[in-house]
C-alpha cells in the first residue's frame, strides 16, 4: 500500500509541516550580497536544492569590483515560515555578506530584459510592431521575415508582451531574470 | 623564529601547510598519505611538532578528528589524498556537519592545469563536498594558502562550529609563496554572540511565574565551552528548575545532578518526556527540536512558551515555532539570564514549582528503564549497568557507534561532565565509535576510554584495530553482541510483521581471535555471572581490548515514542507493541 502522506496532514506524520505563520505561498524577492568568490553561487543554488525551496528567477553579476561583491537576486516563493527559513539559510553561508528580503523591507522596483525573436511576415508583420510600440519593446534586429524585440519591465509586462507575439510568430525568448531594487533612498 | 612574530616569510606551499597547523597550536593530525600529498606528507617527515597518526581508511580520520575535538573542545584535523581520499572523507564530513564539530580537512588535488581533466585520482573535491561543508575552498594560488588555512580554523570554531575543507593542487604545494600569519580578528567572519536584552528581559519574567519549567539543553552547551556548562549549573542549582537533555548535550549538567531527568527523544527517559509534555515553560539551550526530540509536531508540548537559545539564526523557528527566540552564544545568553534574574531578586514561583517537582517525581517512580532480568543470559541493559558501576570514578570517556546499544549507553551510563561522551548523533553513522575512540584516546592518552557498539557496526570501521595496535592505544572496545542488527530488527518487528529481512549478523568472526590477529586481547563474555570479572579483566588490561559481550539476542530498546506519536504516548518495556506504529508512522525512519 503506498502511503501518500500530503503536506500537512497531521494525522500521519511526525512531521507536522504545516505553518503556525499561515499557509499562503507568497512571491519574494531576495537580494543576497555575497563575496565574488567561485563556488558561492553554486553553494546558493545548493542551498535551494538541498532543502527544497523554489527559485522562480535567479540573476547573479558582479556589482562592486573593488569591493569584490556579486549581487544575486533571487525570487522565491513560499509560506511566510519558509521564507524566513530561506533569509536565515541563506544569512548563515560563510560568503554571503547580507540578505535583503525586499518584498518584506518596502517597496521596491523589480525589472527584467527580455529578447524575442517573431518569425513574421505581412499582416502580422506589422501587428507585432505596432504592439511592440504600445509595450515600448525596441527592434535591435530585423530581416525582412523576422525581428528581435528587446523589452524591459516588469515580469508580469514580459509575460504579457511573449503571450501576445505567440500567435504572430514567436520563435525563441531570452529573459535575464529579476533585477531589483529597494525604492527610496535606502539602500539594501 | 615563528610565523606569529614575523608577518610574512617565503616557503613552499607543503611547509605553509605545517606552519599554519602549527601556529593554530595543532599537535595531531589524522591522515593516509597518497600521490597528490605527497609534499605535504615530506614535510611532516621533517618535523617533530606535529604527531600524525597514520588511519587504515580516511572516512576513520576524520570521524578520529571528530573524537579529538569533541573530547577537547579544540579543532580536528584530518589529511587525505585526493579523489578515493577525498570520497571516503564525506561521510565525516557530512556526520560533524550534523552534529556542529568543527574540523579541518585537508586534502590533495591533481595539480591545477589538470582539473578538470579526469586525471588519475581526480574528484570534484570542492563540488562533492560543498553540501557537507561548513565552508570549503580550493587553493590555486600559493601566496593565498596560508590566510586560507587562518580563515578555516576560524571558520570552523566560529559561530555553530562545523567542518570545513581546503584542496589543495599538488603544484600549490610544491609552489613557493608568502606566508601570513594567523589574523582572525580580520576575518569578516563573526556571528553574533550577545543576546538581545529585551528578549532576556521576558525570559527573565516568564521564567519568575512559570508553574511547570523545564530545562532542554543540547549539544550547543557543550559548543560553546566550559563557561556555558558552569552557568548553565548555576541556573539549575538557583532555580531548581527540572532539566533534560539530548542525546549530544549528556554531560553538561551531571546525571547525578538532583533536577536531573535524564535524556529525553525517541528513546528518552519517561520523566523527560512527560515534564516536556506538560511544561508550561520550556527553555530550549542550544538544541534543534530535532524530529528524534519532538515526535509528532501538531502534539509537540502543547501548553508552552517556548525559549529558543541558538547561535544558529537559521534553527529558530525552522521546525517549532518558539515565543523568545535568542540568537547568540550559549555562555552569553545564560550569563545575561542569570544576572539580570538575580538582580530582580531570584524569584520563582515557588508554589507552582513544588507542585510540578512532585509531578515529576511521580513519572520518575514509573522507573522507566526497567528490564526482564536474567541468570541465563546477558541482558544488554545489564552489561551496561555493570560497566557503569565497575568504571565510575575513572577518568572516562564513553564513544558509541549507532544503534540500539547506543540508545541503551545513553540510558545507563552517567555523565557527570561534558566532552566525555562523543556518539553520532545527527547522521547517526555506523562505524563512528570505534575511529572516534581513537581520536579521544590520543587526545587523552591516560584516560579510559570505552567504544560501545553494536558488533555490526563495529564491523564497519575494524580495520582500525590496526591504528590501535600500532599506536599503543589502550581503547576498549565493549561490543553488545546480538548477532543482529539490533535496532532495524525491532522496526521489524514493530512495523513489519516480524519479517526480518537481512538484519542478522551472519559469518560473524570470532572477536578474540580477531583482536588477537592484530595483536590485540580478545575477551569473551556470555554468562551474567562471569561478566564483573570479564570487565575487570578489560580495564586492567593495558592495550585495546576488543571485548564480545554476547547479550540476549531478541531485546527491545524501551521506552520508546513511536514514529507518529506525541511524547505522553510513549511506549514502556511490558507495553504490548503490537500495532504501536501506525501507517502513517511507517514512512518515518
Amino acid at each position: 500500500m503506498a502511503l501518500n502522506i500530503a503536506t500537512g496532514s497531521t494525522s500521519h506524520s511526525a512531521y507536522d509541516l504545516r505553518s503556525t505563520y499561515g499557509d499562503a505561498v507568497e512571491r519574494h524577492t531576495l537580494a543576497v550580497i555575497v563575496d565574488n568568490e567561485p563556488g558561492v553561487l553554486a553553494r546558493v543554488i545548493g542551498l535551494f536544492s538541498g532543502r527544497g525551496y523554489n527559485i522562480e528567477s535567479l540573476t547573479v553579476a558582479e556589482t562592486d569590483h573593488a569591493g569584490h561583491l556579486s549581487r544575486i537576486t533571487i525570487v522565491t516563493a513560499g509560506t511566510p515560515q519558509i521564507i524566513d527559513q530561506i533569509e536565515a539559510q541563506l544569512g548563515r553561508i560563510v560568503a554571503v555578506r547580507a540578505v535583503h528580503d525586499l518584498t518584506a523591507e518596502g517597496p521596491a522596483v523589480e525589472r527584467e530584459l527580455a529578447l524575442l525573436k517573431v518569425v513574421a511576415t505581412g499582416d502580422h508583420r506589422v501587428e507585432a510592431l505596432r504592439l511592440a510600440d504600445i509595450f515600448r519593446a525596441k527592434a535591435v534586429d530585423s530581416t525582412l521575415e523576422s525581428f528581435v524585440f528587446e523589452i524591459t519591465g516588469t515580469p508580469e509586462k514580459v509575460d504579457a508582451f511573449a503571450d501576445l507575439m505567440r500567435p504572430l510568430g514567436l520563435q525563441e525568448i531570452a529573459r535575464t531574470g529579476v533585477a531589483a531594487l529597494s525604492r527610496g533612498p535606502r539602500s539594501a | 623564529m615563528d610565523g606569529t612574530t614575523q608577518m610574512s616569510r617565503e616557503m613552499t606551499g607543503a611547509r605553509m601547510v605545517i606552519q599554519a597547523l602549527k601556529d593554530q597550536g595543532v599537535d595531531t593530525v589524522f591522515g593516509y598519505p597518497g600521490g597528490a600529498v605527497l609534499p605535504i606528507y615530506d614535510e611532516i617527515f621533517q618535523q617533530n611538532d606535529i604527531r600524525h597518526i597514520l588511519v587504515r581508511h580516511e572516512q576513520a580520520a576524520v570521524h578520529a578528528a571528530e573524537g579529538y575535538a569533541r573530547s577537547t573542545g579544540r579543532v580536528g584535523v584530518a589529511l587525505v589524498t585526493s579523489g578515493p581520499g577525498a570520497t571516503n572523507a564525506v561521510t565525516g564530513l557530512t556526520d560533524a556537519l550534523m552534529d556542529s564539530i568543527p574540523i579541518v580537512v585537508l586534502t590533495g588535488q591533481v595539480p591545477t592545469f589538470m582539473i578538470g581533466s579526469d586525471a588519475f585520482q581526480e574528484a570534484d573535491t570542492i563540488g562533492i563536498t560543498r553540501p557537507c561543508t561548513k565552508a570549503n575552498w580550493l587553493v590555486k594560488d600559493t601566496d593565498r594558502l596560508a590566510a586560507t588555512l587562518h580563515e578555516a580554523f576560524h571558520v570552523a570554531r566560529s559561530g555553530r562550529p562545523g567542518p570545513v575543507l581546503i584542496d589543495i593542487p599538488k603544484d600549490v604545494q610544491f609552489a613557493t609563496g608568502i606566508y601570513a600569519a594567523r589574523q582572525e580578528h580580520r576575518s569578516r567572519y563573526q556571528p553574533k554572540r550577545q543576546p538581545d536584552p529585551a528578549m532576556i528581559e521576558a525570559i527573565v519574567a516568564a521564567m519568575e511565574t512559570a508553574e511547570r519549567p523545564v530545562l532542554y539543553t543540547g549539544g550547543g552547551v557543550i559548543n560553546s565551552g566550559p563557561e556555558a556548562t558552569r552557568l548553565l549549573r548555576e541556573l539549575v542549582a538557583a532555580t531548581g528548575f527540572p532539566i533534560t537533555s539530548t542525546l549530544m548535550g549528556l554531560g553538561a549538567y551531571p546525571a547525578s545532578g538532583p533536577q536531573w531527568l535524564g535524556m529525553l527523544g525517541m528513546h528518552g527517559l519517561y520523566e523527560a518526556n512527560m515534564a516536556m509534555h506538560g511544561c508550561d515553560l520550556m527553555l530550549n539551550v542550544g538544541a534543534r527540536f530535532d524530529d528524534r526530540i519532538t515526535g509528532r509536531l501538531d502534539a509537540f508540548s502543547p501548553g508552552s512558551r517556548k525559549v529558543h537559545i541558538d547561535i544558529d539564526p537559521s534553527s529558530i523557528n525552522k521546525v517549532v515555532r518558539v515565543d523568545f527566540p535568542v540568537v547568540a552564544d550559549v555562555a552569553e545568553a545564560l550569563r545575561a539570564i542569570l544576572d539580570l534574574w538575580t538582580a530582580r531578586g531570584r524569584k520563582v514561583n515557588a508554589a507552582g514549582l513544588a507542585a510540578w517537582q512532585g509531578q515529576v517525581a511521580g513519572w520518575r517512580a514509573r522507573k522507566c528503564l526497567g528490564y526482564t532480568p536474567s541468570k541465563a543470559t546477558i541482558k544488554p541493559q545489564y552489561a551496561l549497568e555493570r560497566l557503569e558501576a565497575l568504571t565510575k570514578g575513572h577518568d572516562r570517556y564513553i564513544c558509541t557507534e549507532v544503534g540500539q546499544h547506543q540508545m541503551w549507553a545513553a540510558q545507563f551510563l552517567g555523565f557527570e561532565d561534558p566532552n566525555r561522551w562523543m556518539t553520532s548523533g545527527g547522521l547517526g553513522t555506523m562505524g563512528y565509535g570505534f575511529p572516534a575512540s581513537i581520536g579521544v584516546q590520543l587526545a587523552h592518552p591516560d584516560a579510559l576510554v570505552i567504544n560501545v557498539a553494536g558488533e555490526a557496526s563495529w564491523l564497519m570501521n575494524m580495520q582500525e584495530m590496526g591504528t590501535a595496535v600500532q599506536y599503543r592505544l589502550p581503547v576498549k572496545q565493549f561490543i553488545l553482541n546480538n548477532e543482529r542488527l539490533g535496532m532495524v530488527r525491532q522496526w521489524q518487528q514493530l512495523l513489519h510483521g516480524e519479517r526480518y529481512s537481512q538484519s542478522w549478523s551472519e559469518a560473524l568472526p570470532d572477536f578474540v581471535k580477531l583482536a588477537e590477529a592484530f595483536g590485540a586481547k580478545g575477551i569473551l563474555c556470555k554468562d551474567p555471572a562471569d561478566l564483573d570479572d570479564a570487565i575487570m579483566e578489560m580495564l586492567n588490561h593495558p592495550g585495546p581490548v576488543i571485548f564480545d559481550c554476547l547479550v540476549e539476542k531478541h531485546e527491545n530498546c524501551f521506552p520508546m515514542i513511536p514514529s507518529g506519536k506525541p511524547h505522553n504516548e510513549m511506549l514502556l518495556g511490558e507495553a504490548s507493541t503490537e500495532g504501536a506504529i501506525q501507517a502513517g508512522g511507517a514512512v518515518l525512519v
